[in-house]
């Protein structure tokens, strides 16, 4: 029971995470019907503009406060990686509309190979590393010697991804901009005889995806204090992964996926073998296809037109 | 008078196909004109051409005096044109109030609330569905909101596209009266496609004949609808 416990705030803390990167795959794939195969080298790119921001603050600056840095770091990683998203957008994939469906997703890869290579050159082939930031547990159960922790980061990380998921709802929800997106989602041609900048609602697609997924590049390198050129590539495709098990083109589902992701991996890793953790996750995925070829939250297609 | 829309040698081709051969025609102020053709023959095309999708490859369209060919749909749609186009295109998951939401969306809901009452009065069935998702509703109610949609920008022309297909005779003859109304009370400019050409004929002041691609007759309403060209081709039982 114990270790169950502990394994789930684990697997909740790693979900959240994967969660938050699937949100730019979904939306993406939503609005122009492609995978951003680059979206995990974005993510991975977000820890880069995180770390740097990260020591900017610390050593030239000298700020010391840890959540006055954290906060700074955040909106600075998801303004920065929204512009890298949105210049990518532009340059790889908009003059491609309109081309046969392959174009932009091999456009997508070579960003993709484009994006790992150049912050492999730029910050070199090894882990950076920065000091760890909150260090603190709350001992939630303590028997036996074997203690249920709570890490304030993990709670910051659970925390920070609710209140953004929030904000994200409401904006796609609520608003006259999420209105705009998902009419673009659902029909682009009409969207745009309503007066609708379909091209502009797309870049702040990408931009939108983008901010999530440098949320989650910070929580990443805040949780464990390291980050390569390599990084984006795994959390990658285990969001993507999570995207098309909660069901690709739904928001809730990307959640739903990344979160459940996150689980089978870490329940996995501690009952079975930690080898073996990413194979169970994509076989669950296989599974689930197999008997929901439309995910779990996906739309099966039954409207009138 | 002055036209407000006028279409001058308009010509749209899919690939290599002339879908429009040389389109010329005029709307003007507080006009109902009807444009009437057979299947195939380019009307939705030209429609579509007038909104900038796909772009006319030649020739000019004006606009309260302004060339809007070149211009981007979104452009065009903002200078307060507004169409109900071919099959409705509803948003499927969207909501019949949240649909409405989108038709003023270049206003910033200003004088929504206004508007939305006055759509409730001209289609008290929408208020009943106004929570539904706008793929659950049936064909009529669709095109009602369609027609509301694009009524809710406040537009100086309205372009409506086959509002009658698929519909059952009371439902095309209500939302006939709407327009009727709505262009004598407010003197709104409407440019009409229909393939029930007898009922367009006696709505519109004036019609147009698209035969592949070109317009072959032009005329009042009344005087298209005693043509025996006219009568033959496209009011066989119609009347």
């Amino acid at each position: 029971m114990d270790i169950f416990l502990q394994q789930l705030i684990n697997g909740l803390t790693l979900g959240s995470i994967y969660g938050l990167i699937a949100i730019g795959y979904t939306m993406v794939f939503g609005i122009i019907g492609m995978v951003n195969f680059a979206h995990g080298d974005v993510f991975m790119v977000s820890s880069f503009i995180g770390l740097t921001c990260f020591l900017l603050l610390t050593t030239v600056l000298g700020i010391t406060s840890v959540f006055l840095v954290l906060a700074i770091v955040l909106v600075v990683a998801m303004i920065f990686t929204g512009l890298v998203s949105w210049t990518i957008e532009r340059l790889a994939y908009r003059p491609l509309r309109g081309s046969f469906r392959l174009a932009p997703m091999i456009s997508a890869i070579g960003m993709s190979i484009l994006l790992s290579n150049f912050v492999q050159v730029a910050q070199g082939p090894r882990n950076k590393s920065i000091p760890p930031l909150v260090t603190d547990v709350i001992v939630l159960i303590d028997r036996d010697g074997y203690q249920v922790t709570l890490a304030y980061k993990q709670l910051i990380i659970m925390a920070v991804t609710a209140v953004c998921l929030g904000i994200f709802w409401f904006v796609v929800q609520k608003t006259s901009l999420g209105r705009a997106q998902r009419a673009c989602e659902q029909d682009r041609k009409m969207a745009a005889l309503l007066g609708v900048n379909v091209d502009r609602t797309i870049s702040l697609t990408f931009i939108i995806g983008a901010a999530l997924a440098a949320v989650a590049g910070t929580m990443y390198l805040m949780n464990y204090g390291v980050v390569n050129f390599s990084d984006g590539f795994v959390p990658g495709v285990k969001a993507f992964t999570a995207a098309v098990l909660g069901g690709i083109g739904s928001l809730p589902g990307a959640v739903l996926g990344g979160l459940l992701i996150g689980l089978i991996e870490t329940f996995w890793s501690a009952y079975f073998s930690i080898e073996y953790k990413d194979v169970a996750a994509f076989s669950i995925l296989a599974i689930t296809l197999i008997f929901m070829p439309q995910g779990l939250l996906g739309r099966p297609e039954v409207e009138k037109v | 008078m002055s036209a407000l829309l006028s279409l001058a040698g308009v010509k749209t081709f899919y690939g290599k196909i002339m879908a429009l051969r040389g389109v010329d025609l005029e709307v003007n102020e507080g006009e109902i004109v009807t444009l009437i053709g057979a299947n195939g023959a380019g009307k939705s095309t030209l429609m579509m051409t007038i909104c900038g999708a796909p772009r006319a490859q030649e020739g000019t369209i004006l606009f309260a005096g302004q060339d809007i060919t070149r211009l981007p749909t979104h452009e065009i749609m903002r200078m307060n044109i507004a169409q109900s186009p071919e099959g409705r295109r509803i948003f499927p998951r969207m909501s019949v109030y949240e649909n409405l939401q989108m038709g003023a969306a270049l206003h910033g809901g200003v004088h929504f609330a206004q508007d939305l009452e006055r759509m409730f009065e001209m289609f008290p069935r929408l208020k009943e569905r106004l929570h539904q998702r706008g793929g659950t509703l049936s064909g009529g109610e669709q095109q009602m909101l369609a027609i509301a949609r694009a009524l809710m920008s406040r537009p100086r022309l309205l372009l409506l596209d086959e509002p009658s297909l698929g519909l059952a005779p009371l439902v095309v003859r209500q939302i006939f009266d709407v327009i009727r109304d709505l262009n004598q009370t407010e003197g709104l400019t409407v440019f009409l496609v229909e393939q029930n050409a007898y009922h367009a004929l006696k709505l519109a002041h004036r019609g147009y004949v698209l035969v592949n691609g070109a317009i072959t007759m032009a005329g009042t309403g009344r005087d298209l609808l005693e043509r025996p060209e006219v009568k033959a081709a496209y009011l066989e039982g119609g009347a």
